[in-house]
């Protein structure tokens, strides 16, 4: 029963459950939905690939036929997103082709020669760089995770929990890449930056112009110009040819085809950080300027729409992150969150990245409801939905980081746990 | 690298958020040691770049700031804004801005509900934010096209129906600037700081 790789198949009916709403029903698949068709009768072996020449080389590689995660595309529409297949995916790096995308009017066609970033507003020189220039600073790398700081929101209202969605569905749109380019700090110094600056506005070139105002400390302290991702120049969904980066923010103002900063003495009130990505409180004010992505985990296996098809030894395993720093800690409980044991933690464990979690476990077949919770380098620890309700009310948005939970039947079915904790 | 004081203090100061007595160290200060410092013997300045021209930045800093620095010359009427409206806008935002499909600008119900939907009378706290916005990036198929009267008097016509400026209203840099919304007071700064404490 146990696929290659000590992972289970999925039922073909769990699979056409978690297909439908893509884009592309149907034709999807996924490594687990190719090795359900390979055969596991030990006294027949496997085609034998050593009798035929294997193919000659090639200037671009691709992935094996059996292995193609994707995106998942919920409407085809200019202010849209695309969400990261989190359950297909191993170690913490995204590859490049699968990180999420948030745009708010499409993402734009740019040639990297003809793009240039202005930089003006406070500052003794106001100065054009083209991306030549922006390429001949010295680079700096780091990797980093991005993610929307409406990712996971799905799982915040009481009477709308879900339950048959999966670690893509609702905690997608997080990514993590190794990122490269020149430090902003190093822009600012060249065009100098005046006494009684304290924000900057940076701008894309995208048709919706998104702008966002960020405190001038973050951009002389980790900020950076990135026009590399994973290796190459970084992807147009991502910003190409230059984005914003600022670790451990909200992705919204890590603004992508970067073409303006001006530095200013006040935050610009943009629409971006007023009538949207403000997180309403149950006192009636909005939080603003809510940047930091602060401390979670998801366990990405077992997930819907996993059926575990046997009790026994199976490793659960999933991603943590914080922005405020590293994950000292994910604890996993599978016990409905009663008892708690720490996960291991894979290398490597960078700040404001994710890192991978794993937990032995032996289940013994029966119900059961797992959870896990992180903890940071602050001392924050991954707060339960209740908390957050208590905290915020139950009708905020945004920054829903609370504990998330999954629920095996005795049969072997998982589905989102959150709900049956209520 | 900045220090972590300095960033601790000027980010409480500028949000206003806490009192000096009970301020936390932010964790998002915390040392990077994975991010390398300019190399020591980099220049003052390195030259590489050009000197943008007045006329250059000019070109592009178009942003309008919330006391109304950066509004443009030009002014619209009420009247003139349901006229681009309905040209231009109603198809997304319905007659009355409440009936979407896209974005309902208009509240249904009373402003003081809350949460709010994220409405122009119950959510935006100021009128240069919807200036700026619709400028830019509307109408969505075309964004960019309407010209700055344009924009003046649909800006006008969408704060009438959100009850917000009379039915004769004048837009320009100065009445644009005067309005005050009636979320403008909602918004407070992020209070979360890491540590112990859930917010």
């Amino acid at each position: 029963m146990t696929a290659r790789g000590g992972r289970p198949r999925l039922s073909r009916r769990a699979w056409f459950a978690a297909a439908s709403g893509t884009a592309a029903t149907g034709l999807v698949m996924t490594r687990w939905d190719a090795l359900k068709a390979t055969p596991q009768d030990p006294s027949t072996p496997p085609p034998d690939p050593t009798r035929v020449p294997g193919r000659f080389v090639s200037e671009v590689g691709s992935r094996a036929p059996g292995e193609q995660p994707r995106r998942l595309v919920r409407s085809l529409a200019l202010s849209s997103s695309s969400r990261t297949p989190l359950q297909d995916l191993h170690g913490t790096i995204t590859p490049s082709d699968l990180h999420f995308e948030r745009h708010h009017a499409g993402v734009p066609e740019i040639a990297a020669e003809h793009h240039e970033l202005l930089v003006h507003g406070m500052v003794e020189r106001p100065m054009v760089f083209r991306m030549a220039d922006l390429r001949r600073y010295p680079q700096t790398s780091r990797i980093c995770f991005i993610e929307c700081s409406g990712n996971g929101g799905g799982a915040y209202n009481r009477e709308r929990m879900p339950a048959a969605i999966t670690p893509q569905q609702l905690d997608g749109l997080v990514s993590t890449s190794e990122w490269a380019g020149v430090m902003l700090s190093t822009i600012l110094r060249e065009v100098g930056v005046r006494p009684g600056a304290s924000w900057i506005l940076a701008e894309g070139s995208d048709a919706a112009v998104m702008s966002r105002s960020v405190p001038l400390d973050k951009a002389l302290d980790d900020a950076m110009l990135a026009y590399v991702q994973n290796g190459e120049a970084i992807r147009p969904e991502q910003g190409y040819p230059v984005r914003l980066l600022l670790p451990g923010w909200e992705g919204n103002a890590q603004v992508k085809w970067l073409r303006r900063i001006e530095v200013t003495d006040r935050p610009s009130m943009t629409r971006d950080e007023t009538s949207r990505y403000t997180d309403p409180l149950k006192d009636g004010t909005a939080r603003q300027f809510s940047f930091v992505m602060d401390a979670k985990s998801i366990i990405t296996f077992p997930s819907y729409p996993y059926v575990l098809p046997d009790r026994g030894w199976w490793e659960i395993e999933g991603l943590a992150w914080s922005g405020r720093g590293r994950i000292v800690r994910v604890e996993v409980s599978t016990d409905r969150g009663r008892s708690w044991t720490d996960a291991v933690l894979q290398p490597p464990i960078l700040s404001k990245s994710t890192v991978r979690f794993r937990h032995l476990w032996n289940w013994n077949g029966r119900e059961v409801v797992i959870l896990s919770r992180a903890t940071d380098e602050t001392g924050y620890v991954q707060p339960t939905v209740h908390q957050l309700w208590e905290a915020r009310g139950e009708r905020t948005a945004y920054h829903q980081n609370h504990q998330r939970a999954w629920k095996i039947a005795s049969d072997g079915a998982v589905t989102f746990g959150l709900g049956d904790l209520l | 690298m900045r220090p972590v004081a300095t960033v601790a203090a000027t980010l409480a100061a500028v949000l206003a958020a806490c009192s000096p007595e009970e301020e936390p160290v932010r964790s998002d200060a915390v040392e990077e040691p994975g991010v390398p410092a300019l190399p020591a013997q980099a220049p003052e300045h390195f030259g590489f770049g050009a000197p943008a021209s007045p006329e250059r930045v000019a070109l592009w800093d178009i942003d309008v700031k919330p006391d109304g620095e950066g509004l443009p010359p030009g002014s619209g009427t009420v009247a003139e804004g349901r006229q681009v409206y309905e040209i231009h806008c109603m198809q997304c935002h319905g007659p009355t801005g409440t009936e979407g499909p896209n974005d309902r600008l208009v509240s249904a119900g009373a402003w003081d509900q809350w949460p709010a939907g994220r409405t122009v009378g119950g959510y935006w706290p100021y009128a240069t934010t919807l200036f700026d916005y619709t400028r830019k990036a509307m109408p969505q198929a075309t964004p960019g096209t309407l010209s700055d009267d344009q924009v003046y008097a649909v800006v006008g016509y969408v704060l009438h129906l959100s009850g917000i400026v009379a039915a004769d209203a004048v837009m320009d840099s100065a009445s644009l600037a005067e309005v005050e919304m009636p979320a403008r007071d909602r918004f407070v700064p992020d209070d979360r700081m890491g540590g112990p404490d859930i917010r």
